[in-house]
């Protein structure tokens, strides 16, 4: 056997290991599980991410926001729910945009250098005046702070403090005329900036620019928000920066982002998801536990908030994301499994 | 006598040393990075997707052992694979582990539900279960007491692959390029032993 006895000459691991590498040792024990997982068993684009980000020494900036966010002045709000609010970094890490890439943490790779200024959105349709909002024209309504649930379709959810105005106080100032009954939104078409509209294996195969549609009546309700804020600062880009829907009530996708164009219609407008597959998502996506979606059971939802592995929790969803007080009523003697 | 350029068996040993120290490495780190938040915005979903790629390629490199030993004439490189085919399960029980720890957190009902209502789930189901039965009966007691009927068993291992290959394509949903990619790969390896198959198939038949 071998009996090891320490004399006092003997060195121990912290004496020769270099302090600047003990300070470093998780980003050090990252950056090797980074290379070694996109070298053969990477599953997810971001191990591959992770082994260029190696080579050139830059996975310190890996998944956080490098545009410059800007503080923002608002008031609070009643729209408050009083549950955990997810983490910053997981709100603005774990993102379906898929102009910026397919996996969840591809936006927040791809969108770092989006130019968000000079901005055009435009309000036009059956409106008696067209409105076109310039940057420095989105912060100009009175912002407050909203904390809402975001359901998404694949059954995870989160809780975000937004900041933004009603959509209903933009749309008082374009004045729908007596023919409008719905509103279609629309996300930027640049390809040159979004990597994936420049083809359809780096768009996952659904038609952009990114359409979405709501009822002139769900588009006036006092819960729908026009957001340009996230945790007190400017949206990131991967969040939907600089001017995105939010419609709690409904699943993720509805929450349209990046808007340049707002449009009043007589129809109901056409909206992506529904395009690319009718049978699995339709123009209503209110969120409701009794109607599953093919792929998955819509009774129950994870909650990310904070933590790895096991720290988030299963939780029944609510019919209408727990705003059916304020909603419910929109769809009086509607069969919500016809119009899901 | 060794006949030259074939492998010794201190390369095999060597391959298998590699093999399992980096199959090891990664289902490790990839669960120290999970389990302290350090894997992204969601790591209940990135666990999942890894573990399960990771299940399917070492799969794919299960199914390429015998047509490279043939090809290369490197009859000893058959000695890897039943390790290649343990580590595959070893990766898909952690997937099926991560899905029903973590995704569903033991919700037994929904599980069963799930496993019903999802077609993409059930196939999975099926596959894992397929490799399952693999998996036991790869120990050599069971070979010896299987004999014939043991290759006949494992023979298994092709409808797995393709169930799995089905699995990925059905819960993807949007582009399918990757899955189909990967589809190919599997039909592809199968059809390496085409005259195998359609021999089994014939004998099946009757």
């Amino acid at each position: 056997m071998l009996i090891r006895t320490k004399s006092h000459q003997d060195l121990t691991e912290a004496e020769v290991t270099d302090e600047s590498v003990f300070q470093n040792r998780r980003s050090v024990l990252k950056r090797m599980g980074f290379i070694g997982a996109g070298s053969l068993l990477g599953g997810v684009p971001a191990a591959n991410a992770g082994l260029l980000d190696w080579l050139s020494g830059e996975d310190q900036t890996k998944g956080k926001p490098t545009v410059s966010q800007k503080a923002l002045s608002y008031t609070d709000s009643s729209h408050r729910v009083d549950e955990t609010i997810t983490t910053e970094h997981k709100a603005t890490t774990h993102n379906n945009f898929y102009e910026f890439g397919l996996s969840k943490s591809d936006p927040s790779q791809n969108a770092q250098s989006f130019q968000v200024d000079p901005w055009s959105l435009t309000i036009d349709g059956e409106v008696e005046n067209t409105i076109t909002l310039g940057y420095e024209d989105l912060f100009s309504y009175p912002l407050e702070e909203r904390i809402y649930r975001l359901r998404c379709v694949e059954a995870w959810s989160m809780v975000i403090p937004w900041v933004g105005f009603p959509l209903a106080a933009l749309l008082k100032k374009a004045q729908p005329t007596s023919k409008a009954k719905y509103v279609a939104f629309q996300t930027l078409y640049d390809p040159k900036q979004m990597i994936g509209q420049t083809s359809r294996f780096l768009g996952g195969g659904i038609r952009y620019p990114y359409v979405e549609g709501l009822r002139l009546d769900e588009a006036m309700n006092p819960l729908t928000l026009m957001s340009v804020g996230m945790y007190g600062k400017t949206l990131p880009p991967q969040n939907g920066a600089p001017i995105r829907l939010v419609v709690p009530w409904k699943y993720g996708f509805k929450s349209i982002k990046s808007l340049v164009k707002i449009t009043l219609t007589e129809k109901q407008p056409p909206t992506t998801w529904n395009l690319s597959a009718p049978q699995e998502y339709g123009f209503y996506a209110n969120v409701n536990p009794k109607v599953d979606h093919p792929r998955w059971s819509q009774a129950s939802e994870r909650r990310i908030t904070t933590g790895g592995l096991g720290a988030d929790k299963r939780i029944p969803t609510l019919p209408f994301n727990g705003y059916a007080d304020q909603v419910a009523s929109l769809y009086t003697g509607m069969d919500l499994r016809r119009f899901y | 006598m060794l006949k030259r350029n074939q492998l010794g068996n201190k390369s095999i040993v060597i391959i298998k040393t590699i093999i399992h120290a980096m199959c090891l490495y990664f289902l490790m780190s990839r669960f120290y990075f999970a389990f302290t938040d350090q894997l992204g915005g969601d790591p209940v979903q990135a666990i999942i997707h890894f573990t399960g790629m990771s299940a399917f390629k070492l799969l794919l490199l299960t199914l390429a052992v015998t047509p490279l030993a043939q090809w290369s004439q490197q009859g000893k490189l058959m000695r890897i694979r039943r390790m290649l085919g343990l580590w595959c399960f070893t990766f898909a029980v952690a997937h099926f582990y991560s899905y029903t720890a973590f995704d569903l957190h033991f919700d037994f009902l929904l599980l069963g539900s799930e496993v019903i209502k999802r077609p993409y789930i059930t196939v999975g189901f099926f596959a894992w279960v397929l490799l399952m039965l693999l998996a036991i009966t790869s120990l050599p007691i069971l070979v010896r007491k299987l004999g014939k009927r043991w290759k006949r068993l494992h023979n298994w291992i092709y409808a797995s692959a393709l169930l799995i290959g089905v699995h990925f394509w059905w819960s993807v949903k949007a582009d399918i390029t990757e899955p189909v990619v990967y589809f190919v790969m599997v039909v592809g390896l199968l059809s390496l032993r085409w005259q195998k198959l359609k021999r089994y198939l014939g004998s099946a038949r009757r």
